[in-house]
């Protein structure tokens, strides 16, 4: 997978010399697993609770083991959270070969062979697939937008500005705040405008700036839209820490925007 | 009082494709009251499967296992005394249903949902036959819905006509994610799954429930796309497409197809087992953006019955309202609107004649919401 977007880490994660310790490899390693994240719940692997265990031998091998909140979560979000895995551990100095591994999951040998002959889902799914999965990752980014976009509004609004107000401001205009700051990456990440001097409000399908006609309109689709994907995540934390009743904080909130795998399956 | 009610009117309610008698055998509570307001409580999505072991297709077995227990970790989202061992939750009872869902659960009429899934499931998980068994036994207490699978071809046709003939059911529940001979899905929108709604139509249902659950395959596209229900839903005007779970998890894209659509229905089904315990803040606000952008008119209660039991759910939704001036954006909630989302729509879905004391007047209640937008949103 070559797509992937991550966080970067507030500190980037330190380049360890090859001297450095197993200790200092895993740190990196559960370092660049931290910027690898659930592509619905638009969250860290780590802190949703989806990474089990990760190891890492004097040798230099990596390996890390994933599990998700159900054992037919949609595969494909899976194969995307394994595959980003792979290249972040990957690409950790010090780390000579890597190993990801899902656990307890239906598709689970054909996304562990699939990435760790690094495939691709259609190579790894034979005649079952079609497609890569960019697009879909696309979609999911455009909708951590929309959602970071009521994250980062919805404080201004309590404060009194009216939606028209909103409409004329500038990222550059906001007072910085984490939400501020993942709300550009994830513009970034998408190719859109994300300096200081663009719009508050675009369309996250095209970058536009939102038409005054459109702007209630849009404001409550990005309500809509982080009421969604933070319903997902409350269930998905709730059935992960049904099925793995040891493994999960009682209360697994991450930070601003919450969001769970997109992975349930509803009965 | 309900004897009164039923010795008034000996048809309380009938059933579109058979007369049924009224039940018998009920005590005045079953009938739920509360703050004088008297409740008709339609349970729009119930089960009765069998996922017990000795049901489980050999070579299979792991996917029929790890169904029942997915199933199983969301009863862990309600309240813990409601939660059952995992060997009850494969194969409760005719009288653990009765009880749970009539005697303690308050509920007036419950409709049974299929699910086949007979690739993982010998008998099937939940069949037509299985829930019209029951419902037999038990006149006037069960809607038994249908099914069909596009997939099945001329043969479906044929068994879906002998099963509205048979069962007279009004609805039917497909599982667009269901295996079938090595096809893991198919949508709405496909012209075979046309064939069937245009013969559904002529059959008299009325009544679509939709899952938007696990989709498979096409592994590659969104698996939890409605765009197929959006298209069915403009081009079957004359039949009601209730998405059951909202599109969980994608309620955003749900609500927003949802507005467009006049014959698109909210299936509650999840929403209040899931969030409205575990999650209530949570649950809080996907109610009050379901009630602003599909509206209470539009939104069905079901318990899910046997992943959660209804009376816990019934009874905390009477008793619910948004917990803080937070929500204050949000179209406010009457009691109307409960009764509404509890059994009066489904009741119409349904042509369930209701007892005048329990209907809602006409004024009742807060608009539909996309009234409620410029107010909400005004630039």
């Amino acid at each position: 997978m070559s797509s992937r977007t991550t966080d970067a880490p507030v500190t980037p994660a330190p380049a360890t010399p090859a001297s450095a310790g197993v200790a200092g490899v895993t740190g990196a390693v559960e370092a660049a697993l931290g910027t690898v994240r659930d592509p619905e719940l638009d969250e860290p692997i780590t802190t949703l609770g989806f990474v089990a265990s990760c190891t890492v031998s004097a040798g230099g091998r990596a390996q890390v083991r994933l599990r998700l909140p159900t054992y037919f979560c949609a595969p494909n979000f899976a194969f995307l959270m394994v595959a980003d895995a792979y290249d972040a551990v990957s690409a950790v100095p010090g780390v000579a070969a890597a190993e990801v591994i899902l656990d307890d999951h239906f598709a689970a040998d054909a996304i562990n062979a699939g990435v760790a002959a690094r495939a691709g889902f259609v190579a790894s799914f034979d005649g079952e697939a079609a497609a890569e999965l960019d697009e879909l990752r696309a979609m999911f980014l455009r909708k951590a937008v929309l959602a970071g976009t009521d994250l980062v509004c919805r404080p201004l609004a309590v404060l009194g500005r009216r939606p028209a107000e909103l409409a004329a401001m500038t990222l550059g205009d906001i007072p910085p705040s984490p939400e501020l700051a993942r709300l550009k990456r994830r513009r970034a990440d998408l190719g859109l405008p994300s300096g200081d001097g663009t719009p508050l409000l675009i369309d996250p399908a095209t970058g536009a700036p939102v038409a005054p006609d459109a702007i209630g309109l849009h404001l409550r689709r990005a309500s809509l839209t982080r009421t969604g994907i933070e319903a997902n995540t409350s269930i998905c934390s709730g059935m992960l820490r049904s099925r793995y009743p040891h493994a999960v904080p009682a209360q697994p909130t991450p930070p601003a925007l919450l969001t769970p795998p997109a992975t349930v399956i509803p009965p | 009082m309900r004897d009164a009610i039923l010795a008034a009117s000996p048809q309380v309610y009938t059933y579109p494709h058979r007369r049924v008698r009224p039940r018998t055998g009920l005590e005045e509570g079953d009938l739920y009251t509360k703050d004088g307001e008297k409740y008709f409580i339609v349970d729009s999505h119930m089960h009765y499967w069998n996922a017990a072991p000795s049901n489980w297709v050999p070579g299979a077995e792991q996917y029929a296992k790890g169904w029942i227990e997915c199933f199983h970790a969301y009863q862990s989202l309600g309240p813990a005394e409601t939660h059952w061992p995992i060997e009850k939750f494969m194969a409760y009872t005719e009288d653990d249903l009765m009880k749970d869902v009539f005697e303690d659960g308050h509920v007036d009429v419950a409709i049974f949902q299929p699910t086949y899934l007979k690739e993982w499931y010998a008998e099937g998980f939940n069949t037509t036959e299985r829930n019209a068994a029951l419902g037999d036994k038990h006149p006037g207490m069960f809607i038994a819905n249908t099914r069909f699978d596009p997939r099945d071809g001329d043969n479906g046709l044929d068994e879906l006509r002998r099963n509205v003939e048979r069962y007279g059911s009004k609805g039917v529940k497909l599982y667009t994610a269901e295996w079938n001979n090595g096809s893991r899905g198919y949508k709405l929108s496909d012209p075979a799954t046309y064939r069937f709604l245009e013969k559904a139509q002529q059959l008299g249902i009325k009544n679509i429930h939709v899952h938007k659950g696990p989709t498979i395959w096409p592994l590659d596209k969104d698996a939890f796309d409605v765009s197929d229900v959006d298209h069915a839903a403009t081009d079957f005007p004359g039949l009601n497409f209730i998405v059951e779970h909202v599109g969980l998890p994608r309620i955003e894209d749900f609500c927003f197809m949802a507005t467009q659509e006049p014959n698109v229905y909210a299936g509650l089904s999840v929403v209040i087992g899931g969030l409205m315990h575990a999650r209530p803040k949570f649950f809080a606000k996907v109610m009050g953006e379901l009630l602003f952008w599909v509206g209470e008119d539009k939104m069905t209660f079901g318990s899910d019955y046997g992943i959660w039991e209804p009376k816990w759910q019934i009874e905390g939704f009477i008793d619910w309202d948004y917990p803080s001036d937070e929500f204050s954006d949000f179209p406010r909630v009457t009691t109307a609107t409960k009764k509404k989302i509890l059994g009066l729509n489904a009741a119409k879905l349904y042509d369930i004649e209701v007892p005048a004391e329990f209907l809602v007047p006409a004024q009742a209640g807060a608009p539909a919401a996309k009234d409620d937008a410029a107010l909400v949103t005004g630039t």
